[in-house]
């Protein structure tokens, strides 16, 4: 179970995030869409405390961080409590895609190195990167680096997986083969919050799917309900935009 | 004008480098002692810890700001005798002291930029896994900093090295020293100056080479 309470974000003068509450049940899959500069990636990274909320709760699992006294032991635990996807992949350049998926495994989990290794094995064959393994991210594609971060993110076995738009760095031509491997994640029930552009991959995988603009969560429901018989005039005009 | 006693800088050259282990031990001994103080200096920079931190710049600025020639000489004459239980401060350990303090203030420079340059993604990337900060830098960050400074910091052995040549002025015996005695004996300074200016420039020239296979091994991850 994730709870999100009251969750305020202010950039100086400005507010990004104004009062979220969300609740997201295990195993549920929450798609983001929304205009850009509306908070949604914001909302994704408080979450995980990357960005530190003004105001607000986090619950995911057993861990609650309360933004007004927030200790670093709780914001790692809630770290460790999720997983994140980002937009422009953030392979951690120094390491082999082998070692990247298993770097949380074996520094952070503390768990042995053979186990660590032979996880993070299995999952480069699930992504289709077996042959891959022993590559720097300067030597694979944008397409490919980013199917060893969602691999990273899937080795830790979170509560909570977070996909910062995953696509949007992408050439048109690695897309397809990101959203499978999502599809694929999202097939094992794994709770995930995706911040994304892609509406047909939206409409496909998603169980609800939330509007965000100005900062708020402005209309959620199922992704017919959100796509084909929309309520509110900024989203309809959201998607008769994004529709072309 | 006269002719260059080839000679007798041939029976010159193997007792000048019988002291090239002194002095490369020293430069070893003080460049690693450096690194670690540059390294802890640079952390603390980019971490800003306050208080801690109007400490580093003071000590960053003092070492940087004054000759290491001067420095030498506080910590060799100066020191034992204002802390008494100093006395018994030999050369060799005052000129690693002055040499690690004065390059570890130069280096935590080069290697604050260096992890000041590491990507912001990076740094994001480690701590969405739940590493702490120690993780953080100990396994990415440093690792990916040690790739930009290490020209610079190689250039700063280099220095080093050289600067060993300074032990002279506190009575130790190293290859300046030594050749000092000898041109002292034979009045051929050119010789023997000539002949120690050569043998460190081969040591310089061989760790260049070095240098070069350190960089290739550093950026082996980041070949496209």
């Amino acid at each position: 179970m994730i709870r999100i309470e009251g969750l305020t974000k202010r950039f100086g003068e400005t507010t990004v995030l104004n009062n979220i509450n969300l609740e997201i049940e295990d195993g549920e899959r929450v798609v983001i869409i929304g205009p850009s500069g509306t908070g949604k990636s914001t909302l994704l990274r408080c979450v995980n405390f990357l960005d530190r909320p003004d105001a607000g709760r986090i619950t995911v699992g057993a861990v609650t961080v309360d933004a007004a006294h927030s200790r670093k032991r709780e914001i790692l635990a809630l770290r460790r409590a999720t997983a994140m996807v980002f937009q422009n992949y953030g392979l951690f350049a120094n390491k082999t895609a082998l070692e990247n998926i298993m770097e949380a495994l074996v520094t952070v989990q503390k768990r042995p190195r053979q186990e660590a290794e032979q996880r993070a094995r299995d999952i480069l064959s699930e992504t289709g990167l077996s042959d891959k393994a022993d590559n720097y991210p300067a030597s694979l594609s944008g397409g490919q680096q980013q199917r060893v971060g969602i691999g990273r993110a899937m080795a830790i076995g979170s509560e909570l997986m977070l996909f910062d738009e995953p696509t949007s760095a992408l050439d048109p031509e690695w897309v397809g083969e990101v959203l499978d491997l999502m599809r694929s994640v999202a097939q094992k029930r794994q709770t995930m919050l995706i911040v994304t552009h892609e509406m047909r991959f939206a409409r496909d995988i998603a169980d609800r799917v939330l509007f965000m603009d100005g900062g708020r969560i402005v209309e959620q429901g199922p992704p017919e309900q959100v796509f084909d018989a929309p309520q509110d005039a900024r989203l309809k005009r959201f998607l008769s935009r994004v529709a072309g | 004008m006269r002719g260059l006693d080839l000679e007798y800088m041939l029976g010159l050259v193997p007792v000048i480098a019988g002291y090239i282990p002194l002095t490369l031990a020293i430069a070893a001994l003080a460049m690693l002692l450096a690194l670690v103080l540059a390294v802890a200096l640079a952390v603390e920079r980019v971490a800003r810890v306050p208080v801690l931190d109007a400490l580093v710049l003071l000590f960053i600025s003092f070492f940087r700001g004054t000759p290491l020639l001067v420095q030498l000489f506080l910590f060799y004459y100066g020191l034992p005798q204002v802390l008494s239980f100093l006395t018994a401060i030999d050369g060799v350990t005052a000129t690693i002291m002055g040499l690690t303090l004065h390059f570890a203030a130069y280096m935590a420079e080069t290697i604050r930029a260096a992890i000041t340059g590491v990507d912001r993604s990076q740094w994001e990337a480690a701590q969405s896994i739940g590493m702490t900060q120690v993780q953080m830098m100990s396994r990415v960050i440093l690792p990916q900093a040690a790739r930009t400074a290490a020209p610079t910091l190689v250039n700063y052995f280099i220095d080093m090295i050289k600067a060993t040549s300074l032990a002279f002025t506190l009575g130790v015996t190293e290859m300046m020293g030594a050749t000092q005695k000898e041109a002292a004996g034979s009045f051929l300074y050119f010789e023997a100056f000539l002949v120690a200016a050569v043998l460190y420039w081969i040591m310089v020239e061989a760790l260049s080479q070095l240098q070069k296979r350190l960089e290739t091994r550093l950026n082996k991850a980041y070949a496209r």
